[in-house]
């Protein structure tokens, strides 16, 4: 006689079913899909940075990032250019921000839902829509001329922030929606007028959000060419090589994607591996500012309230 | 002559074209539990907006008609805020805010301008006392408040409702997300908190409504359909047959 029933500790309890049979292998199949495709996205990203580095890599030194072009930006390096950019991003940060995360604010905490604040979100999200060159003649009318300020950093990184202000407005007003409305509702509830529950129950929640934003910024106008060249942005400009403080905001200045553009189509008999060289500089820039704002945006993610 | 802390007349609030409440008059008596009782729908939870004027957060909500508070004109008064601390308010599902347990009770009284630490100290136990939460919490206040059980932060929200000391205490059917044993607890604060301030109560829970109040007030689709002592109320024969169906749970 067969113990037939006697169930050993390696027999699954719980036999599949056919159905349950063939929903296990979609799931597998499923999975196994999403994971190429998620591997196929990272690819193209890997291979330009790869195959960046691999051409730049006979230019490529520590010299490379601190000093000034040489024969007409044949050799040398490219610190006027990086500084440039360091002071555009930098200055069209400062101005963008605290504009655009307030008029975030006022839009979602303070306006009252109705056409006019549909109307103007609806503005906004068209303003980011417009072509770059567009607002680079806005800045060169604005700035440059109406407001008197020349072809300078400041006028050019105020076009920069007008441009990135739809973006910035945008993703305030998504993290600012993330925020509970009890919080808010409680908030009131307690007497808080609504700046004080602006102040330290909404704005404290949505911080890690508006990081986001503030990110998406910083990669966008980075590579911007076309409104920094209209405003204030030159071919060359000689500057002492590792001088942090050699721009004002009222001088001229050269900036990575100018200096890209300019080298690959202006110069010639310039080495194969400059321009390769540049974009990588230009790369890590951005992808060195975007882990900045990732690794604070993680930490305050971690302080994360509830 | 009795001493109303809240007298109501003519109360009408109109969301849009639709009518949430409709003429209603009541008073309050200083110093007892009120209860306001009704199937849902029936504008209870609005009242409520209306009394510390969170309404006017509602875009489209229209309020018409007199709320007397201590004589004040609620609807109209400039100083909202002030208003709000005289008012406290618990919601029906407990919110902590995404701040320590010390914080959240200390919220109100730093809007306030207090900011000597003892006094918020002693402001915070007194409140966390007297809402039944000090011993459970006395030896963790800088945790987030959000991380409590549903039924502690239900009394971290009460603790914080009384922490601007208000006159009127109001609170939402406060018992729908915690277990009986921790609602009869509370029962118990709101009986003690009697002797200090006035307390409605919106609630589900006829029961609930027969054990703690004094009076009861029975609101049907926006109209009050009887009002007067809990005992009255709840007795065989009531003003109002619609009463006697609700109470019995015939319907609603
Ligand atoms: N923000 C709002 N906008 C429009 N109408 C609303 C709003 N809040 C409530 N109402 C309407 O007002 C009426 C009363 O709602 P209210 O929330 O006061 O009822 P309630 O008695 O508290 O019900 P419940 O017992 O379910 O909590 C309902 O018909 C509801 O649809
Ligand atoms: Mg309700």
């Amino acid at each position: 006689m067969k113990p037939a029933l006697a169930p050993s500790p390696t027999t699954p309890r719980f036999r599949e079913t056919p159905a349950i049979a063939r929903r296990h292998r979609q799931e597998v199949i499923a999975r196994r899909l999403l994971g190429t495709t998620l591997i196929l996205s990272l690819v193209p990203l890997f291979a330009i940075l790869i195959y960046l580095v691999w051409q730049a890599a006979p230019v490529l030194s520590w010299g490379f990032l601190v000093e000034s072009p040489r024969d007409g930006m044949r050799s040398g390096g490219l610190w006027p250019a990086l500084l440039g950019t360091l002071y555009l991003v930098g200055a069209s940060l400062a101005a963008a921000t605290p504009v655009g995360v307030l008029a975030a604010v006022y839009l979602n905490e303070y306006a009252r839902p109705g056409r006019f604040s549909r109307l103007v979100s609806l503005a906004v999200i068209n303003l980011a829509g417009v072509p770059s060159i567009v607002h680079a003649l806005f800045g060169l009318g604005a700035f440059v001329a109406f407001a008197g300020f020349g072809r300078s950093i400041l006028a050019a990184s105020l076009t920069l922030a007008v441009m990135s202000l739809p973006v910035i407005i945008a993703s305030t007003t998504e993290a600012l929606k993330s925020v509970p409305q009890s919080f808010r509702e409680a908030s009131w509830n307690l007497g808080a007028t609504r700046w004080q529950t602006t102040r330290h129950i909404v704005l404290p929640n949505a911080l890690p959000g508006i990081f986001t934003g503030i990110i998406l910024m910083v990669s966008r106008t980075a590579g911007e060419t076309a409104p920094v060249l209209f405003t204030g942005a030159v071919f060359y400009k000689s500057i002492a090589g590792g001088d942090l403080f050699a721009y004002s905001l009222l001088d001229q200045c050269m900036a990575l994607s100018v200096h890209l553009f300019t080298v690959s189509t202006q110069v010639p008999n310039v080495s194969d591996a400059l321009p390769y060289a540049i974009a990588v500089v230009l790369v890590a820039t951005v992808l060195g500012v975007n882990a900045l704002s990732i690794a604070l945006r993680v930490y305050l993610r971690s302080r994360k309230n509830w | 002559m009795v001493d109303n802390i809240l007298a109501i007349s003519d109360l009408t609030l109109r969301y849009g074209d639709q009518t949430a409440l409709n003429g209603i008059s009541f008073e309050v008596p200083r110093f007892e539990i009120f209860s306001i009782i009704g199937p849902t729908q029936s504008g209870k939870s609005s009242l409520l907006r209306i009394l510390n004027r969170t309404i006017d957060f509602n875009a489209d909500a229209r309020v018409s008609g007199s709320v007397l508070l201590d004589g004040e004109q609620v609807l109209t008064t400039p100083h909202v805020h002030d208003l709000r601390r005289k008012v406290g308010m618990v919601a029906p599902l407990p919110v902590g805010l995404p701040l320590s347990i010390y914080d959240n009770v200390a919220f109100a009284p730093r809007l306030a301008g207090v900011s000597k630490r003892a006094d918020l100290d002693g402001l915070v136990e007194s409140c966390l006392r007297q809402a039944a939460l000090w011993d459970e919490v006395k030896d963790r206040l800088d945790q987030l408040g959000t991380r409590l059980s549903g039924g502690q932060q239900q009394r971290l929200t009460i603790a914080r409702a009384l922490s601007h000391t208000p006159d009127l205490l109001c609170l939402d059917e406060f018992s729908i997300a915690i277990d009986p044993v921790t609602t009869m607890r509370i029962e118990e604060v709101l009986r003690e908190l009697k002797t200090k301030l006035t307390i409605i109560l919106v609630t589900n829970l006829i029961q609930q409504a027969r054990r703690l109040s004094d009076r009861t007030l029975f609101l049907w689709n926006g109209s009050i359909i009887e009002q007067g002592t809990t005992e009255a109320m709840f007795s065989d024969h009531p003003a109002n047959s619609l009463t006697y169906d609700y109470i019995r749970g015939a319907f609603g």
